[in-house]
């Protein structure tokens, strides 16, 4: 049978797009099981993993008891057994208590054992702000696990990469860490059924320009694609990149940008200091420096805990910071 | 001094008296069916197994002492808690170490060698635990408590597969995890604990208390005796003498079975004591008093056991035997070790993923190249 083009595209939230993706992983292979806290009955609080309970079980969805490092701890368990877990922290400040599993065990065990023992885990993140929640709620906590060796990093920021990175990332023999931008759970995107659009660890010019290139992952992707929009009302040509894998980092189509362009600004939630764009930013100066014609600029968080909701629009970056750097790189 | 001591509400299962004549504890009643399946070839076979482990013990301490290893934690004095609760496992069943268990390693079939290499400085793990030569005995864990989750989600794998409670306990499968006293603090023990008990795992929680957390006496961790803990969590649980390898090996075999016919998960408490250091960087004589550690050597297993055997008819050629056995292993480790090779860049590099990774790939060819360059205007 073949599909038109018509029923492989399909309109859907981000949300939709890691339930069906989900849904795909757990019934091509019966060794994929998800775990965490309100995930199966519930579907989780986000509903993403809605249904997934009742169609495949209570042995292949499970209300695990209420404790990160349990979580994390028995998933490398079940990976020893050859299970894939997929593993979702409720909230990205509630990683922490299975901190110790994720960065001593689980990124290590590959390495203590020399290659013999692979550790196909995959741990949902919902990340960020934005959704004017309380303490713990709207965090980025990226750079922790960015700093793991072992570890895989990535963040989808449309609903067609989260249905396909959901399933690559399963699909990988290493402990990848999923960070899902909450805040672009329900906007609604194509999502094309039949090919995933780019390797799970690929970066991708999202939006052409010849002026600057601005780069981020998740959330804030859409974020710079509204600054290039209102930059191209004001004549400035402002090229995108979603990095879409924060470890490991594909470079070269960054750099390729910068080639053209010249200049760099590096956009983030998490605040910037000892953070992925500090990381890029000496990158790009190591790699690129005769390319470049102004500093690589970062736009992030402040160097403070998220704040109470009513101050998260002045923590996080919108398109008018974004356009601020983008007016003093291009002043140089 | 610190107290170290926690009352109990009753002995621990006790089936050899200090003096190893048999003298079970009443509470031993619903184990002895167990013993009754050794053979005394079965009887020497464990003291060989312990004496062989206190010497290999021995020699890896000194090889410490002569600069040969970084460091060596002791299992001098817990013989018998390890070698009872290690034979006591089936072939089937998994075994999640923490970092002390020498013992458990040797009657596994692991090649103690790759222990001395862990704390060489050679490689983190030192035997593969997929080759089935090596027991299902899995790489030491050093981050206190770690492994007790590990234990519990590959426990729920095994129930997930339907390899336990299947009515056939010569190929229904079991889980074994030790970890120590102090390790009772740590969160994620605990947690193993809940995930076990809601998950109903095939699965014994294997608790040597030796007393001591480093400095730190077990009455730190606790004023509760450490098995009634277990109840808190919905698991049965016992306390034995495991000093005493007779019932070391009872109390195993039967909370094993027990794990594996749909009695959910097991905790026993084995009380032992750590004769030795924590480690050679430790120093006892700060903490405790010789007249303490005496009255747990006044205990040691090996002696009760030797009693135990003559008594029982073993001969002096047996006993003069396992000497010269345990002689002979020491000086084949000692040789082995002096020979065991530093190891090349790939170690570092090569295992970090098991996919191809662009940072590995980079930094490998540029440290070759670099230590190459050395090499060669060295020469």
């Amino acid at each position: 049978m073949t599909l038109s083009v018509e029923t492989k595209l399909q309109t859907m939230p981000m949300a939709k797009a890691l339930n069906a993706g989900l849904r795909q992983a757990m019934a091509e292979n019966p060794k994929v099981l998800l775990m965490g806290e309100d995930i199966g009955k519930l579907g989780g609080v986000f509903r993403i993993t809605e249904g997934l309970q009742a169609e495949f079980g209570e042995n292949r969805v499970l209300d695990t008891p209420l404790a990160e490092s349990g979580i994390i701890g028995t998933a490398i368990g079940l990976a020893m057994r050859g299970y894939r877990p997929v593993c979702e922290i409720q909230f990205d400040g509630f990683i922490y208590p299975g901190f110790n599993q994720i960065t001593s065990q689980l990124a290590k065990l590959t390495n203590r054992t020399e290659g013999a023992l692979q550790m196909p885990v995959v741990i949902r993140v919902p990340y960020g702000g934005h959704i004017g929640a309380v303490e713990h709620h709207q965090e980025s906590p990226e750079a922790y696990f960015a700093h793991t060796a072992g570890l895989r990093s990535v963040s989808p920021s449309t609903p067609n990469d989260a249905y396909w990175m959901i399933q690559e990332a399963i699909a990988s023999n290493d402990p990848v860490m999923f960070f899902e931008p909450k805040s672009r759970y329900w906007p609604k995107g194509d999502v094309d059924l039949s090919a995933s659009a780019a390797p799970l660890h690929a970066s991708r010019v999202v939006r052409l320009g010849t002026d600057a290139t601005l780069v981020a992952h998740g959330a804030m992707v859409s974020v710079l694609l509204q600054a290039a929009e209102l930059a191209a009302a004001d004549g400035i040509s402002l090229e995108v990149v979603d990095l879409r894998s924060i470890s490991p980092i594909d470079y070269e189509p960054l750099l390729e940008s910068i080639r053209k362009t010249g200049r760099l600004i590096v956009a983030q939630e998490a605040p910037g200091n000892v953070s992925v764009g500090s990381e890029i930013a000496a990158t790009v100066a190591e790699r690129a420096f005769y390319s470049l014609e102004a500093p690589v600029l970062r736009v992030s968080g402040f160097d403070v805990p998220f704040p109470p909701a009513k101050l998260e629009k002045l923590f996080l970056p919108d398109a008018d910071r974004i356009l601020e750097a983008v007016d003093r790189a291009l002043a140089y | 001094m610190a107290e170290t001591a926690i009352d109990s509400p009753a002995p621990p299962v006790q089936i050899l008296a200090v003096d190893g004549t048999v003298s079970p504890t009443a509470s031993a009643e619903p184990y002895l069916e167990y013993l009754e399946r050794l053979s005394s070839d079965d009887h020497e076979q464990f003291y060989r197994d312990m004496v062989l482990a206190r010497a290999f013990d021995t020699e890896a301490a000194n090889l410490q002492r002569q600069g040969q290893l970084a460091l060596w934690p002791p299992c001098h004095g817990q013989e018998g808690a390890q070698v009872g609760s290690g034979r006591a496992a089936r072939a089937q069943d998994h075994i999640f170490p923490s970092y002390r268990e020498h013992a458990v390693g040797l009657v596994r079939g692991v090649d103690l060698l790759g222990i001395i290499e862990v704390m060489r400085g050679t490689t983190h793990s030192g035997w593969d635990a997929s080759d089935p030569s090596n027991g299902n005995f899995r790489p030491y864990t050093l981050v206190i408590g770690a492994q007790a989750l590990h234990a519990t989600g590959y426990a729920m794998g095994v129930k997930f597969d339907g390899v336990s409670t299947t009515g056939d306990a010569d190929s229904d499968e079991a889980v074994m995890v030790y970890f120590g006293d102090g390790a009772t603090s740590q969160g994620d023990v605990n947690e193993a604990m809940i995930f076990a008990a809601s998950y109903q795992t095939p699965q014994v929680f294997f608790l040597q208390n030796n007393h001591w957390a480093i400095s730190v006496p077990v009455t730190t961790q606790s004023r509760t005796p450490l098995f009634q803990r277990a109840a808190g969590f919905g698991l049965p649980s016992v306390q034995v003498d495991g000093n005493d390898v007779l019932a070391s090996y009872a109390v195993t075999a039967k909370h094993l079975d027990d794990a594996r016919s749909g009695g959910g998960p097991q905790l026993i408490e084995a009380l032992t004591y750590r004769i030795g250091a924590h480690t050679t960087s430790d120093d006892p004589t700060k903490y405790r008093t010789q007249e303490l550690t005496d009255s747990w050597i006044a205990r040691d297993p090996i002696v009760r056991f030797h009693a135990f055997l003559r008594a029982q008819g073993a001969s002096d050629a047996f006993f003069a035997g396992v000497t010269a056995e345990a002689h002979d292993y020491a000086a084949d480790i000692r040789r082995r070790t002096h020979a065991i090779a530093d190891p090349g860049i790939g170690l570092m590099f090569d295992g970090v993923y098991s996919d191809d990774h662009p940072l590995m790939i980079e930094q490998k060819s540029w440290l070759e190249q670099y230590e190459a360059a050395l090499d060669g205007s060295a020469s």
